[in-house]
């Protein structure tokens, strides 16, 4: 199979992310996200999970939580690198909401197939959900999962869930015997405790849940097949939010950069601020190509989705780490406080560089693909 | 890396067709020399018999210049050089030795010169079979090149040129060069024009060539002194005083931001061929031992060696990007970062070479036991040349700061 010219990047994934870019510029400017986010400046402080519901029911009824569910389910079944360009405008936008975590389970769901359509048409309906597949050492892999299923009952902790106390549903991994299976599970069912993490990014939340006897029916037997398929997605997804923020804080930085004066010049004028400032922009268009390509390979080439996600994944969390901090650095002593927006997108980019694995990670996993395994 | 399928209009389809069927039973044979790593580097008449030959050939297949009209020598055909490049790569054919003319010289005759010029100038430029070479640098203007100062002096309906360029690459084969010169010492910009200049006919009259030795001990570029040399005004292009927009044509087509694509080949795979591509360093620490295991099994090298290959597979991505109106930011941000990408990721795949081959990486082209015939250190040495050249990497990074970032004009 071969990729289309336009990574599959047609006229409507162009509607999607205009109006997605325009939706958060009219709805929710920066200083708005930093009131909700960032009126607590306590280190120590409990977690907090703030966020604008009434503007998530609207994104939800514009069906932006049903863009990857497939139209058999009765969502729109739109190809990969039209949610990445979604996906691009919501870390733009740092909004808060379990936009992401959804449709990550979302990609996991449809690789399960026919047993899964129930969970996918709640979800094209508005429910929202989150994976809880991870264990307590971040080991990005579901066959190391605490969880276990015992006679119908889960038990154990799942770690690292992403927007926790945002969501309607869990897809959890639980080992059962020699298989790891996927159960769909009400977050408020008996049993089932969500514990904040208190995490550095703001814009977030995360939990790590604790399953007690929790009845539940697999929706998956072979759960570690389907979480395979849809990981490329996953890593994709995170690449082009990490690419979304980095065009933020380097067109907030840019802005700054021309705004201030030092030694009769603007910032820019300097070399040793513009020329780190084009190797940011670089850096960013790098890691966004390498997110429609593997966007597109999803797609259509799946044999090659592996390769390619890991590529995009590995650029981006390198990118988050790089744009963030010549952010900070380039806004000077203002970039180091707290009233400064930069440090919403500096947290929620170190968030994102470690999730799902960061650069080492990724490269490692890739260079088993390319070079092949060392024995 | 999969082909990605193009939206390819049906001239196109038909005429890449004729291009593959064309190559598959015309791609040239090995040369009997050992061919330099770019068209920048010949140094014999044999190396450049073997490749204007082959330019020839291609010029008469359609290959060369499809997208320009038929009046000038060209193909006559909509957006197909593009298609022509693709299928000549793919085919892995030796290069195009006549560069400078192809990439910077046609456009700029194109755009700006008498009709009656391009016609008798493109047609044997896009042969191969005249040479040309480009005469912008100067000892006291590289990277500052509003500043040169070889000066044009006019005579009734001649000028009387004297000077002095550098880094001419070509010029010891050249028949014609693109000039940059001053027509007013009183204007910085507006006192430049623009000449073409027949040199190798006025080789004894008005013009020396000398070679410049490289780092590497290769010759390919030379400076060309200018004496009283007498040149017809019909060799202007464009006004007068408007040599420094001329000039913009010419840089903007070498920095692959122009509208009329370059003719382009390569990727010729012999004994005699070397490329600077993470698939050739793969091959090296595959080859190469380490405590009595293949390189390629050291975790950090896989890392480096990874993180090369996404950067040289991102540059790819780009080009393919940049045609995706929906997936971009600014017209030309992504063409701006070609050529310093490009030269940046084939200098660090040299170092990061070097570092793989470890002890063997001080065997030169002399040593038989050499990895690659030597062609490691000689292709990092020669990777400078790539970073300074056509604007340096510093002079890129104002650019791009500059124009796509909107930042203040750096000194």
């Amino acid at each position: 199979m071969t990729q289309p010219d336009n990574f599959g990047f047609e006229e409507e994934a162009v509607l999607l992310k205009d109006s997605a870019r325009k939706f958060f510029a009219d709805n929710f400017a920066t200083d708005r996200l930093h009131a909700m986010v960032a009126a607590d400046f306590e280190p120590e402080r409990m977690s907090e999970c703030n966020w604008d519901k009434e503007l998530w029911q609207q994104l939800v009824e514009l069906g932006w939580t049903a863009v990857a569910v497939p139209e058999s389910a009765g969502g729109l079944g739109m190809p990969l690198a039209a949610v990445a360009g979604l996906v691009e405008e919501l870390g733009r936008a740092a909004f808060p909401c379990p936009l992401l975590a959804t449709l990550n389970t979302v990609y996991v769901l449809a690789a399960i197939g026919a047993d899964a359509e129930t969970a996918l048409a709640e979800i094209a309906e508005g429910r929202t959900a989150s994976l809880a597949v991870i264990n307590r050492d971040g080991a990005w892999d579901a066959a190391l999962t605490e969880v276990v299923c015992n006679a119908g009952a889960l038990s154990g902790t799942a770690w690292f869930v992403q927007d926790a106390r945002k969501v309607d549903r869990l897809l959890v991994a639980a080992r059962d015997g020699t298989q790891v299976a996927l159960y769909w599970v009400p977050i408020d069912a008996p049993g089932v405790t969500v514990q904040p993490d208190a995490i550095v990014d703001l814009t977030r939340d995360q939990a790590h849940i604790v399953f007690d006897n929790v009845t539940a029916e697999p929706v998956c037997l072979d759960g570690l097949t389907a979480l395979q398929q849809a990981m490329p997605a996953v890593w994709t997804l995170l690449a082009a939010d990490i690419t979304g923020a980095a065009e933020w804080q380097l067109q907030t930085t840019v802005d700054y950069a021309n705004a201030r004066q030092q030694f009769e010049h603007s910032l820019g004028f300097f070399q040793a601020v513009k020329h780190p400032l084009v190797d940011v922009m670089i850096h960013i268009d790098q890691s966004k190509s390498l997110v429609y390509n593997a966007a597109c390979a999803f797609d259509s080439e799946p044999d090659e989705a592996p390769r390619f996600a890991h590529m995009a994944k590995a650029s981006a969390s390198d990118l988050a780490a790089f744009a963030s901090g010549r952010a900070v650095q380039f806004h000077g002593g203002i970039g180091f406080t707290w009233e400064c927006f930069l440090h919403l997108y500096f947290k929620r980019q170190t968030h994102s560089q470690m999730l799902w694995g960061d650069g080492p990670w990724h490269r490692a996993r890739m260079a088993d693909i390319v070079l092949g395994e060392v024995a | 890396m999969s082909e990605s399928a193009r939206q390819d209009t049906p001239e196109q389809v038909e005429f890449r067709e004729q291009c593959r069927a064309w190559l598959a039973a015309n791609k040239p044979g090995e040369p009997g020399v050992r061919l330099p790593l770019s068209p920048l580097e010949i140094m014999t008449q044999e190396q450049l018999d073997y490749l204007q030959t082959w330019q020839k050939a291609a010029y008469d297949a359609g290959m060369i210049g499809c997208d320009y009209p038929v009046t000038v020598g060209g193909g006559g055909r909509s957006d197909c050089q593009r298609i022509a490049n693709e299928e000549m790569k793919g085919a892995r054919t030796p290069f195009l030795p006549n560069v400078i003319g192809l990439g910077m010289a046609a456009p700029t005759v194109f755009y700006h010169a008498q009709d009656a010029l391009k016609e008798r100038l493109l047609p044997r430029l896009f042969s191969g079979e005249d040479i040309w070479c480009q005469g912008f640098s100067e000892p006291g203007a590289g990277s500052d090149l509003a500043s040169v100062q070889t000066f044009a002096e006019r005579k009734g309906d001649k000028w009387l040129i004297n000077g002095h360029k550098v880094w001419t690459s070509l010029a010891h084969f050249a028949e014609w060069m693109i000039l940059l010169l001053r027509t007013d010492r009183s204007h910085k910009y507006d006192g430049l024009s623009y000449f073409v200049v027949p040199i190798r006919s006025a080789l004894d009259s008005g013009v020396t060539v000398r070679p410049l030795i490289k780092m590497t001990g290769e010759t390919g570029f030379n400076e060309v002194i200018f004496e009283d040399l007498e040149v017809d005004d019909s060799y202007r292009l464009d006004e007068l005083g408007k040599g420094w927009q001329v000039a913009m044509t010419t840089l903007l087509h070498e920095r692959g931001a122009g509208d009329l694509k370059t003719p382009s080949a390569g990727g010729m795979k012999s004994k005699t061929t070397h490329s600077t591509t993470t698939s050739s360093l793969i091959e090296l620490a595959r080859n190469t031992k380490r405590n009595g295991r293949p390189a390629l099994e050291d975790p950090l090298l896989r890392d480096q060696i990874m993180q090369l290959v996404i950067r040289e597979a991102g540059l790819g991505i780009n080009q393919r990007r940049a045609r995706v109106a929906g997936l971009q930011d600014h017209p030309s941000r992504l063409l701006l970062q070609n050529k310093l990408l490009a030269s940046e990721i084939a200098q660090d795949i040299g170092a990061l070479a070097l570092e793989i081959a470890g002890a063997s990486a001080s065997l030169y082209l002399g040593d038989s036991n050499a990895p690659a015939g030597g062609q490691w250190p000689l292709s990092y040495m020669n990777s400078y040349g790539m970073t300074i050249a056509a604007g340096t990497s510093e002079v890129q990074r104002n650019i791009l700061g500059e124009r796509v970032l909107g930042l203040a004009k750096s000194k």
